[in-house]
């Protein structure tokens, strides 16, 4: 079998100043699968935080979410969206005090045969109710391949000192 | 041919002197992570994936892919996993998932092989497939009964469903892991393109 070294850094963002969203451009395609490691909170309390391709901003992508908060367990949704969501809970709360976390598999991000899927897994923790641990599974109906990446909240701003991770995994 | 010395002139002022040879750069550390094998299925399609040989000098395996099957029933299928060729009632597993509108979980015991969920399939819209990320945790320690987890998913944009899961299996069997096989539960076959990569993961 041959083995060879994976798993690398491409590119990592820090934020200097609130932001709307951060983006990752000219992703080589000479990975298999791309991890997008993020650590964040933004401006608005418990705000969505989101996923993007290409630019895409039309309704051609859809999610289906399970979450656990102190109040249970739940799950939902989103069919012909225009992004798919990480999470519910950005970090639940507006400073990185309280941090979300989620760590997002993209995979085969380079083939133009399939449509893209990522899977995700987060966690928000705060001391109080606003806590949640979650995955989800998000659809993204187009067979392009990602060259591009977008990360960001539904509304306000991530806030600074968020960051980003941006790993490529090379199939042998 | 090695360098045994080196006579410094008027070309050579203000020279910094380095240790090695690396002359002030950082040296190359690969990473940790290494990809071993990888299936990709073709046109025909495969009943069976198995990653065979495995070198047992890893700390931990990982196994990642998209997968659609010829079920043709229903959208989703399930991706069984054995360990050594071992299809004796050696195997438990468990899962917790959601499916858009509500929670399930559940546990298997005593059984043939681990179930891994969800994975689409040819019922479903073309170009939809389900991915799954196994880890393999200590594969090589022969004190222990093995462990799996997996987040899988499967999502169909139809606004009735889709599959978010989180899973785990145990083989009670304390042998290296050697060889590891993939098929599908309910159709007979992986599609074309289905692709898993089998990953080791070293210690220290």
């Amino acid at each position: 079998m041959a083995a060879g070294a994976t798993y690398f850094p491409i590119a990592t963002t820090t934020l200097g100043s609130n932001q709307t969203n951060i983006t990752f451009s000219a992703i080589s395609g000479s990975y298999t699968d791309l991890i997008l490691i993020s650590h964040y909170a933004s401006q608005l309390n418990n705000y969505n935080f989101f996923i993007r391709f290409n630019s895409d901003t039309g309704n051609n992508y859809s999610s289906t979410t399970l979450a656990g908060s102190p109040s249970g367990a739940t799950s939902a949704m989103l069919s012909n969206y225009s992004n798919v969501l990480l999470t519910q809970y950005v970090g639940a709360g507006t400073s990185l005090t309280y941090p979300g976390d989620t760590i997002a598999h993209i995979m085969n991000y380079s083939n133009t045969t399939t449509y893209k899927t990522v899977l995700a897994r987060d966690n928000a923790v705060k001391n109080d109710g606003a806590m949640q641990t979650g995955a989800t599974v998000g659809l993204w109906r187009n067979t392009a391949a990602i060259t591009s990446i977008t990360i960001g909240t539904n509304s306000g701003y991530l806030v600074s000192g968020t960051t980003a991770t941006l790993y490529g995994i090379e199939y042998a | 041919m090695a360098i045994t010395s080196i006579k410094t002139g008027s070309s050579f002022t203000n020279l910094i002197k380095y240790n090695d040879f690396l002359a002030g750069n950082t040296a190359y550390q690969p990473t940790a992570y290494e990809s071993i094998a990888t299936v990709t299925v073709g046109s025909g399609g495969s009943s069976t994936i198995t990653f065979s040989s495995i070198p047992s000098t890893y700390q931990h395996l990982q196994i990642r892919g998209i997968a659609r099957t010829n079920r043709s029933d229903a959208a989703y299928d399930i991706v069984k996993l054995n360990l050594n060729s071992d299809t004796g009632n050696n195997y438990s597993h468990h899962f917790v998932y959601g499916d858009g509108s509500g929670t399930s979980a559940g546990a298997t015991t005593s059984t043939n092989t681990i179930f891994n969920y969800y994975v689409g399939t040819g019922f479903a819209s073309a170009n939809i497939f389900g991915t799954l990320v196994i880890d393999i945790l200590d594969y090589a320690n022969t004190n222990k009964y093995k462990t799996t987890r997996t987040l899988g998913g499967v999502d169909f944009n139809n606004g009735s469903f889709g599959f978010i899961v989180l899973g785990s299996g145990n083989w009670r069997n304390t042998n290296t892991i050697t060889s590891i096989s993939l098929a599908p539960q309910a159709g007979n076959s992986f599609n074309q393109y289905t692709q898993f990569g089998l990953f080791g993961i070293k210690g220290a």
